[in-house]
């Protein structure tokens, strides 16, 4: 069967529905990507489900002209495995949040990455709960004072992408809401990758946590705190290029590059997404946390392993194979069965 | 190889008797279930109507010896129709000391008590608790007492094959079954080649297993303790083709008949749970009949993974009990919501919280009922026996998918686990079931509704010019936008109970068993069937006059249920619970009904139906 695919633009992937979000938030910023993204990518509209759990990130699916599943809060990854399995031809897309994909739904999160269940979990993380107004996430830093934690948070957070990563995530990635060009691109990775992609997408709650990123979207700073990873390139930052990130034993170290001291690039730690030893994307993961060290962007695994609905499906046909398709009639006859005249 | 089975030719005496109900007891080791399963399947094959018990605790080995690690089995096998696993039993084999103190209550008086007398030595006792000797304390008169040394008769049997003792003393269960076969004149053919299946990468343990049973057939056969065997002609059953099922079994197979007759894949999404769990492992075997098994991460996502099958156009199911039902109920709520196909099946036990895991209980039924958040009807329908587990699977598929609704079905441990003999229909007379994905653009909407039933079309992801978006918040009627309007969601909150009370128009009208009218009238659901139908059967050949309605449909209701209450003077509701069908009953028809209510983990027994019957008439 062929069908030709129809040219779509941007304009194809937006509905009617009055976007609710507050004026200046991160979200909008996610929306116009994914919608100039999708367009790109050569799959009927009708293939795409963008399914959501709860929170504002979660109102993404009424947003996106496709079809859509706004489910309950924290089961999104749960929903969407379903969705996949019964259909592995589907091009299912999940957006959550940080209280959502990892607070109330980070059991499903862990165990969908686990699978490897082909599914593409946006999680925009702005490091508060916003849609219940202002109480701490999971991500919140150490101490922070919210409406629920008037005298600091006593837990300490979450690293999205080393709990990803330990969880088994074979595509994880990093990108900020207004590095358009950036995220559209690390979209652009993330639609490639066949099984499990996970994108942490630093996004700005402009009203119960606006600034959380600043440091790193703020034009003056953002050089000296944001490194860039490119797959093959050693890892250099800074507003003149001019600091690099070393590997010294199972440690990174911050160094200055053309500073007399004979360091060139050839000394830097070269970005490998595909190194098999998943410790290599785990010391990534962490170098945003540690003081003095800029927060990486991009793609820090990516990595193939067969997908769930796959295998499972697999199994299927070989059953069907070894078996035959079932007869029921046979079925209800199975076992020791007598007459009753 | 099969093995000659009538061992000697018989020269005891012999009686031709109508009925027998024998329970097996012991450690959770000693193989119980399976002797019980084996004696079962021997039974129904030679065509005794029959209903079984299995009775055993929720740890897996509890301390040997011990009372909480009795096991038991109890089966009644007949001639005649058969509707309890019997109130008291004619054979009791005890295995031990603690199996015969859990179970001597239950003999009859002057019943056949065959003990396993290598296990009363002092320790033994000790470990039950027991003070003295039940053997020599003359506790037991009254009884047809047979002390037989099990584990010494077994290794005496075995002593050629050159096993361990421990091995020799596990196949004593196969002896006393042997036993068993002698004294109800049964062949050991279909146990020869269980057995032979079940170890047959272990040609020791086939001979083993096999040597002992024989040598409990032969020694009853042999010693003069035993004079009289037993034989139960075949029941007179409908004409058909029969086998033994448990209400697990039944309901798993009725379930993959909805999907075959809707020519639809199949989806469980579930998370173990007892005694739910046969249900996932039955349908985990059936892939080549385009069955997909999810055992979730825990029981929210074994539904929403279902609800996610659902939106996709699958059958979808999720199988619980009364805990997972909690956990599943805002999912639930969800599927209530976005109006979905979905079956849920909850095989009740006792509860609250854990509870009695592997006991029975009907006390879920409020909760199927109401236990979600606002106003989230669900259809809810029940099934009577094991067999019946398979017509309510496949009656709940019909009803989901006709409907566009989630549908609840409430078995209990005591179903799920028991069996009965299950005449196997023919497939051509099961009527099929008529799917429609909507695939036609113009004129779309999601939340457009079928005049008759008040479904929605079932628009699934793949279909060209049907993108749309469902979820959990309030949605405008027939656009199925967000809408908060309070008209609009009032609007929505009566036609989802609309739809759910439309139900209504496909369920047959009740017809009472006895009596048409009279002086009570029984109202019962789920799993008490057949202990109110032998009950009822045994009051009105006393000249009682009683009626039974047994209501498989809980939500709706059938129509004409108000009308038959009034047809009788008094309404008596036998339920395992605290009186939760009496409470709609009451609230619905405002009848003046009273309960009879058991929680004992336990099913109710005729002769307490029957003394309820006799209090109330008199």
């Amino acid at each position: 069967m062929t069908t030709t695919i129809p040219i779509l633009t941007k304009k194809d992937f937006q509905t009617d529905q009055e976007v609710r979000w507050c004026p200046g938030c991160g979200d909008y910023a996610i929306l116009a990507a994914v919608q100039s993204v999708f367009p790109e990518l050569g799959i009927p509209r009708e293939k795409f489900v963008v399914v959501s759990g709860i929170g504002c990130s979660s109102r993404f699916p009424y947003y996106m002209n496709t079809f859509g599943f706004h489910t309950i809060h924290g089961r999104a990854p749960a929903v969407a495995t379903g969705i996949k399995v019964t259909n592995p031809e589907l091009e299912v897309w999940l957006a959550t949040g940080d209280g959502d994909s990892l607070a109330i739904g980070g059991n499903h999160t862990i165990h969908m990455l686990r699978r490897n269940v082909g599914v593409k979990i946006l999680m925009f993380n702005n490091k508060i709960y916003g849609l219940t107004k202002g109480q701490y996430s999971p991500t919140s830093e150490f101490g922070k004072k919210t409406k629920s934690t008037p005298f600091g948070t006593t837990d300490r957070p979450f690293n999205p992408l080393a709990l990803t990563l330990g969880a088994g995530a074979c595509f994880v990635a990093r990108s900020v809401d207004v590095f358009q060009q950036h995220l559209k691109d690390t979209l652009r990775r993330t639609a490639a990758h066949s099984g499990s992609a996970y994108v942490e997408i630093l996004q700005n709650c402009n009203i119960f946590n606006d600034g959380a990123w600043f440091e790193l979207t703020e034009k003056e700073a953002r050089s000296e705190h944001v490194v860039q990873l490119e797959q093959g390139k050693p890892l250099i930052f800074g507003k003149n290029r001019d600091k690099g990130i070393r590997l010294k034993g199972m440690d990174l170290e911050v160094v200055l590059l053309g500073n007399g001291n004979g360091l060139t690039e050839k000394d830097l730690l070269v970005h490998d997404e595909t190194n098999p030893n998943p410790a290599y994307a785990f010391v990534l993961a962490q170098m945003g946390d540690m003081p003095g060290f800029p927060t990486p962007i991009g793609v820090l695994r990516s990595w193939d392993r067969p997908r769930y609905e796959d295998v499972m499906a697999a199994q299927l046909t070989s059953v069907i194979a070894k078996r035959g398709p079932g007869d029921i009639s046979k079925l209800l006859h199975a076992g020791d069965t007598w007459e009753v005249k | 190889m099969a093995t000659t089975t009538e061992p000697v030719i018989h020269q005891k005496k012999r009686e031709v008797i109508d009925k027998a109900a024998i329970r097996f007891c012991g450690d959770s080791g000693d193989g119980m279930q399976i002797t019980g399963n084996q004696f079962t399947n021997t039974v129904a094959l030679y065509g005794n109507d029959l209903a079984t018990f299995p009775d055993y605790p929720a740890e897996i080995r509890a301390p040997a010896g011990t009372m909480p690690g009795v096991s038991g089995f109890q089966i009644q096998f007949s001639s005649s129709d058969v509707f309890t696993p019997g109130d008291a039993v004619d054979v009791l084999i005890a295995m031990n000391p603690a199996a015969l103190k859990a179970n001597i209550k239950d003999l009859k008086r002057s019943g056949i008590l065959i003990v396993n007398s290598d296990s009363f030595t002092d320790n033994d006792l000790r470990k039950a608790q027991v003070t003295s000797n039940p053997l020599e304390d003359h506790s037991l008169d009254g009884y047809r007492v047979f002390p037989v040394g099990l584990e010494v008769l077994t290794r005496s049997a075995l002593q050629e094959l050159g096993l361990d003792a421990k091995s020799m003393d596990r196949c004593k269960n196969f002896f006393a079954l042997g036993m068993c076969y002698w004294l109800y004149n049964r062949s050991m053919d279909l146990t020869y080649k269980w057995i032979e299946d079940k170890f047959k990468n272990k040609p020791l343990l086939v001979e083993a297993n096999k040597l002992a049973m024989r040598a409990g057939y032969t020694y009853c056969e042999a010693t003069e303790a035993f004079q009289v065997s037993y034989e139960i002609p075949p029941a007179k059953l409908m004409p058909g083709t029969y086998r033994n099922l448990s209400g697990n079994q039944a309901l798993a197979l009725g379930l993959v008949m909805g999907a075959q007759k809707a020519n639809l894949p199949l989806f469980l999404g579930s998370y173990p749970i007892t005694p739910a769990s046969d249900i996932l492992h039955e349908l985990s075997m059936y892939k080549n009949y385009n069955v997909m098994t999810f055992q979730a991460e825990d029981e929210i996502a074994a539904i929403t993974s279902a609800i996610g099958a659902a939106y996709t156009g699958a059958l979808a199911l999720t199988t619980t009990s009364g805990p997972g039902m909690a956990l599943k109920t805002e999912a639930m709520g969800l599927a209530v919501a976005v109006e979905l196909p979905l079956v849920i099946c909850d095989i009740q036990r006792g509860g609250p919280s854990t509870g009695l895991p592997t006991k029975t209980e009907q006390a879920d039924l409020l909760q199927a009922l109401f236990g979600r958040n606002s106003e989230a009807p669900i259809p809810v329908i029940a099934a009577s026996t094991p067999g019946d587990c398979f017509w309510v699977g496949l009656e709940a598929c019909r009803i989901a998918l006709k409907y566009m609704v989630p549908v609840i079905v409430l078995s209990d441990g005591y179903l799920a686990n028991g069996a009965e003999p299950w005449r196997i229909p023919d497939i051509n007379d099961i009527p099929g079931i008529d799917v429609h994905f909507a695939t036609n653009p113009a004129g779309f909407h999601p939340y457009a509704r079928d005049p008759k039933t008040l479904s929605r079309p079932w628009a699934i992801p793949g279909t060209p010019g049907l993108e749309h978006r469902v979820g959990g918040l309030e949605k405008q009627d027939v656009s199925g936008n967000i809408n908060y309007e309070p008209l609009n969601h009032e609007k929505m909150i009566h036609l989802r109970a609309a739809k759910v009370a439309a139900v209504a128009q496909d369920i047959p009208d009740l017809v009472p068993a006895g009596d048409p009218d009279g002086d009570l009238l029984i109202i019962a659901w789920g799993s008490t069937y057949g202990a109110v139908t032998a009950g009822l059967n045994a009051q009105r050949a006393k000249g009682k006059r009683i009626g039974h309605v047994h209501l498989r449909y809980l939500n709706p209701m059938a129509a004409n249920l108000g009308e038959i209450i009034k047809r009788y003077k008094k309404v008596l509701v036998p339920e395992m619970n605290l009186g939760q069908l009496l409470f709609v009953l009451r609230g619905k028809y405002l009848v003046d009904a009273q309960g009879y209510n058991k929680v004992q983990g336990q099913p109710f027994k005729q002769s307490e139906i029957e003394a309820k019957i006799e209090e109330i008439l008199g």
